[in-house]
Parts: structure tokens; C-alpha cells; sequence
């Protein structure tokens, strides 16, 4: 095909900016790289942006300013190329549902000009990889929700793409087909394919990404592996809740924390207190013998490592709502 | 162009097979109402109908020529509808996403919609046939009929999809088709001749294409080639007009959405 390849990054998104109609701005200044055969999370609420800068990734958008590169060719310039290159898994369930599943993978076979005669086994083999192969000739109309997003992503695979685009992969699946969605783009990950996928899931961007851009309000807010972002936030939380009716005593507590071995810093808000610490072995003791001194009645204690979400709330300032 | 040709080929043939599995909705709401109106309307008026009037030996005869230009129109106007469908639930995009040519979809667009309009003009006419009608011009006679049809449902069918691109919802989409047909049907010489419409109802029925392509499919059908042929002549340049303020419309939206 004479492809270049553009370095070691499958896709380099530089100072991209969308904005609509001269008015609305989706996306602002976003920057962000994949390194080939990584599988990379744009992780934010609804409305911050992730399918726009998508959008724009897969050619059916032109950026307003920046730009982006897909193999090392330019979105814009060289669309029909990174067509020719990529794969997508759209948001809906862009499903004919008059059409069977093969069907659906005969035309994207023709729209991806795979010759007639070497069409048949691209699309058994990636009926098999989806395991979609006992229902390839039935009516889309008749699939379950999972079936239709399997098929989606077997349409993504017809042109046996170096990356492949996903818009929330498993928005509104049940848990058992979620987990087989995980488990194909593993799969995929170990054939060597870049994987971009937008998801407002906490746990998946955790667990199936190996690197996540933080996305809120058109705009990055952090970018990094899933445990670096985690560590990145210094340590361990401990969530104190007093009885409504400490309400008052919840300033001194926090300042008489502050000064015990092992708390970095601590925040409070209402009767809660968030505690950050760098070993819980000393801090705990300590915490909890500030909070017998005074004589605060505790309503509720919490102990965890920095999960996603802490992570999403200190850098966006609010917490993902998960639907 | 062999790239070009499987494409196109493999679009239309998806809405070929969407239409085998819809068969019957798909019958029903196009076929039907039109031979309705050709049915009930044409008998109805069969006798109110003054045939010095109507210049044709039955209110049917008179009629075929509407009908025949009508389920042009009616066809023409729904054929966006798949299109602001697949626009709705992300084909589109994924068809966008796949390096075809962006006029692809478009084109199987417009033969997918021809084909079945061709295929309806000629059961209108059977239909007309069985009721005595039939045709004076004959076969070649009914293959012109076929290419007025053709020339004014590509400026419809253009119109369609470039609403189905550019409207918000497809509620908005539908009422605005509902509200062009009517007009366009009584404001035209589908049902009475110009001659016998009040004035003010003429002028506007004139700056309407579709009483051209009547006056020009109703000859054919009733009298002959020689009071056909300058009619025909007409057409011919209103049509390429009319195509072309719609196409080069519809291109605006195309390019909007398509890229």
C-alpha cells in the first residue's frame, strides 16, 4: 500500500480545536499522543468533547484550528488515506436492521474495496473474531443489544485496520456483554492494533486502558496511565464523616490532623473531611485518636487507595456521573 | 472507476434489499394511495367532470396524466427519507468514515429511487390501461413519459436528501414534505386544466414544473406525438432549469454534511 508511518505515535492530535458555527466550542486546544498498539482512553462526561476530537480523528470533521495526524497523515489533507487506514465503531448502533449481519460486512467490504473474491474470508474472519458466526445470517432487527455491538465492531474490523476508533464501546450493555466487549479489545490490542476508544466509564477507562486523556468542557485536564494519574494525586485517602451535629467542630478537627505524622493534606467540606495520607500504618492511629480527643462523633470512615474518580475530581473539580 | 462502479453497485444494492424485506410497508404507502387516486378519484368525478372542459373522453383519461406525474413527486419527495435515517442513527457516518467517493451515496441514491419510480409510473399506467386508458403514443410514447419522470424526480429526489441532511429532526422533515405535496398537486393541471382554474390559481399553477411535465405526459397519453412534441420540447428546458436550481441547492447541503 506504500503507507508511511509516522513515528513511533499512531495518532499526534496537536492544539485541536473545534468550534460550531463560529459559536459553540466543542473542543479547545487539544493535545494528546497514542504510541502504536496502545489502547488509549478519552475519559469525560457527556458533552466534553470526546466525540468531537473523534469525529475529527476519523475524517467527518474538519478541526477549526491544529491539527491531527493518524499514521502520520494529516486528517484533513490526507483523508482518503486515513480512511483507507482506520476502522470505526460508532456511538449508536449504526445498524441497517433489514439487513443480516453478513449483509452489513458485504457492503463494508465494497465500500472498503476489498476484492469480490477475498471478501468471503475477511468477513468470516471477522465474524469469528467477534463470535458472531451463528447469527451472520439473521436480520440485525433480531440481535440483542450486545449482538448489534459486536457487529459494529466486526464492521469496524472489515478493513483489517492499524487503529481503530470506538465511541463508547459499551455505553448501555449489561455487564456480561461489557466484559466480552473488554475482552475482543484485548484481543485486538495483542494483534497490534491502536485502539482510541471515548468512554464516560470510570471503570473502564481503569481497566482497559493502558493510558487515559482527561477530558472535561472541551479541554485536557490530564493525561497519563490510569496508576500514574492515581499516584499522581499523593497518596492514599481517608474520608471522615462526622455526626450532623459536629458540624462545628469539624475546622478544629481538620487543623489538629493537619499536624499528624503521616497526612499530607486535608480538605473539608461540610461535615466530611478528606484526608490525604502517605502511610495509613501511622496516619491512621493518629487520625483517629485526634478524633476521640475532641470528642467528635463519626458517622462514617472511609479507607482507599485513589481510585479514578478522586482522580477526575481533582482535576475537573467535579465527579463524573456515570449512567 | 472500477472502485467507483463497486461502490455505487453495493449501496444500491442495500437499499434493494431493504426494500425485498419491507415489501410490504414499502408497496403500501408508495404504490397505493396513488392508485387510489386514480381509482376512487377518477370515478368520483367521472360524471362532474365536463369533458369539453377536460378535452378527454373520460375524467380517468384526463386524470392518468396527474396521477402518473404525482407519484413522481410523492416519490421523489420521500426519497431522502432512508437517507435522514441513516443520518439519525450513525450509518451515515460509518459510510463517511469508509474512504468512498462522497458522491457514492448520493448517486445509489438517485438510481435506487429512479428505478422504483420508473417501475410505479408503469403500474399507474397498467392500472389506467384496464380502465380503458391507453396510451396513443404506445411503447415509445410511455418511455418518454418514463424520462419526464425521470428529469423531474432527480430535482425532487435532490431536495429530499438535502432536507433529510440539513433538517433537525425528522419531524421537522416530515412536515415540511407534507407541506410542499399538497400545494403542489392543486396548484398544478393534475386534477382540472389551467383553462378551467380560477385566474389567480393559474398564474401560480404555471410557475409550477409539475404542470409542465403534465402537459406534457397528458398528449402522450391522449392525442399524439404532434401535439406532444413541442410540449416535450418545453419540458425538456424547464426540467434541465429546474434539476439544476435543485441540484446545485442540494450540492450546498451534500458538502455540509458529507464533506
Amino acid at each position: 500500500m506504500g503507507l508511511t508511518v509516522g513515528g513511533p505515535f499512531a495518532i499526534e492530535v496537536e492544539h485541536l480545536s473545534k468550534t460550531y458555527e463560529g459559536k459553540v466550542t466543542a473542543v479547545e486546544d487539544v493535545s494528546f499522543q497514542v504510541p502504536t498498539g496502545e489502547v488509549f482512553g478519552l475519559l469525560g462526561p457527556n458533552g466534553a468533547g470526546k466525540t468531537t476530537t473523534l469525529r475529527v480523528l476519523i475524517t467527518v470533521l474538519r478541526p477549526t484550528g491544529g491539527s491531527a495526524r493518524v499514521l502520520g497523515m494529516d486528517v484533513v489533507e490526507q483523508a482518503n488515506e486515513v480512511r483507507q487506514a482506520i476502522g470505526y465503531v460508532p456511538q449508536e448502533r449504526a445498524i441497517d436492521r433489514f439487513l443480516t449481519g453478513r449483509e452489513h460486512l458485504q457492503l463494508l467490504a465494497s465500500l472498503y474495496h476489498i476484492p469480490k473474491d477475498k471478501a468471503p474470508a475477511r468477513i468470516e474472519a471477522v465474524l469469528k473474531l467477534v463470535n458472531l458466526e451463528h447469527k451472520a445470517d439473521e436480520v440485525a432487527r433480531n440481535y440483542s443489544g450486545g449482538m448489534k455491538r459486536k457487529l459494529d465492531i466486526a464492521c469496524g474490523l472489515i478493513p483489517d485496520p492499524r487503529v481503530l476508533f470506538m465511541d463508547e464501546p459499551t455505553l448501555g450493555l449489561d455487564v456480561e456483554s461489557r466484559l466480552k466487549i473488554w475482552e475482543h479489545i484485548r484481543q485486538l490490542k495483542a494483534r497490534g492494533i491502536t485502539v482510541l476508544l471515548t468512554t464516560n466509564y470510570l471503570d473502564e477507562a481503569d481497566q482497559l486502558c493502558d493510558r487515559i486523556t482527561i477530558i472535561d468542557g472541551g479541554r485536557v485536564k490530564a493525561i497519563g496511565s490510569p496508576n500514574e494519574l492515581k499516584s499522581g494525586l499523593g497518596g492514599d485517602i481517608v474520608t471522615l464523616t462526622l455526626a450532623a451535629g459536629d458540624l462545628d467542630k469539624v475546622e478544629a478537627l481538620a487543623q489538629a490532623v493537619k499536624g499528624q505524622a503521616g497526612v499530607k493534606a486535608v480538605s473539608t467540606k461540610q461535615n466530611v473531611l478528606d484526608i490525604r495520607v502517605a502511610s495509613p500504618e501511622a496516619a491512621l492511629p493518629a487520625i483517629l485518636g485526634a478524633v476521640t480527643a475532641r470528642g467528635c462523633r463519626l458517622e462514617f470512615v472511609d479507607y482507599h487507595r485513589p481510585r479514578l474518580d478522586d482522580v477526575f475530581l481533582a482535576h475537573t473539580g467535579r465527579r463524573i456521573k456515570e449512567e | 472507476m472500477e472502485q467507483y462502479l463497486q461502490e455505487v453497485g453495493a449501496l444500491t444494492m442495500r437499499w434493494v434489499k431493504r426494500l425485498s424485506r419491507e415489501r410490504f410497508s414499502m408497496l403500501f404507502t408508495l404504490a397505493q394511495p396513488m392508485v387510489f387516486w386514480l381509482i376512487f378519484f377518477g370515478n368520483l368525478f367521472q360524471k362532474t367532470a365536463n369533458t369539453e372542459v377536460t378535452q378527454a373522453p373520460s375524467y380517468i383519461a384526463f386524470l392518468a396524466a396527474g396521477v402518473v406525474v404525482m407519484t413522481i413527486l410523492n416519490n421523489g419527495l420521500a426519497g431522502g427519507t432512508d437517507l435522514l435515517f441513516d443520518k439519525e442513527n450513525g450509518f451515515l457516518e460509518r459510510m463517511m468514515s469508509t474512504p468512498i467517493s462522497r458522491t457514492s451515496v448520493i448517486i445509489s441514491r438517485f438510481l435506487f429511487v429512479m428505478t422504483i419510480t420508473s417501475g410505479q409510473v408503469l403500474v399507474i399506467l397498467g392500472v389506467a390501461y384496464l380502465y380503458g386508458v391507453h396510451p396513443v403514443t404506445g411503447f415509445g410514447g410511455v418511455a418518454v413519459i418514463i424520462l419526464i419522470g425521470l428529469m423531474f424526480g432527480v430535482g425532487l429526489t435532490a431536495i429530499s436528501m438535502a432536507l433529510a441532511f440539513s433538517v433537525k429532526s425528522h419531524g421537522d422533515f416530515f412536515s415540511m414534505l407534507s407541506f410542499l405535496s399538497l400545494p403542489m398537486i392543486f396548484l398544478s393541471s393534475a386534477l382540472v386544466p389551467l383553462s378551467a382554474m380560477p385566474g389567480w390559481m393559474a398564474v401560480l399553477a404555471q410557475l409550477n414544473p409539475m404542470t409542465w411535465a403534465i402537459d406534457a405526459v397528458r398528449p402522450l397519453i391522449l392525442t399524439g406525438w404532434g401535439a406532444a412534441l413541442p410540449k416535450i420540447g418545453i419540458v425538456i428546458i424547464i426540467m434541465a432549469v429546474f434539476d439544476s436550481i435543485c441540484l446545485y441547492g442540494a450540492a450546498k447541503a451534500f458538502r455540509k454534511t458529507l464533506g
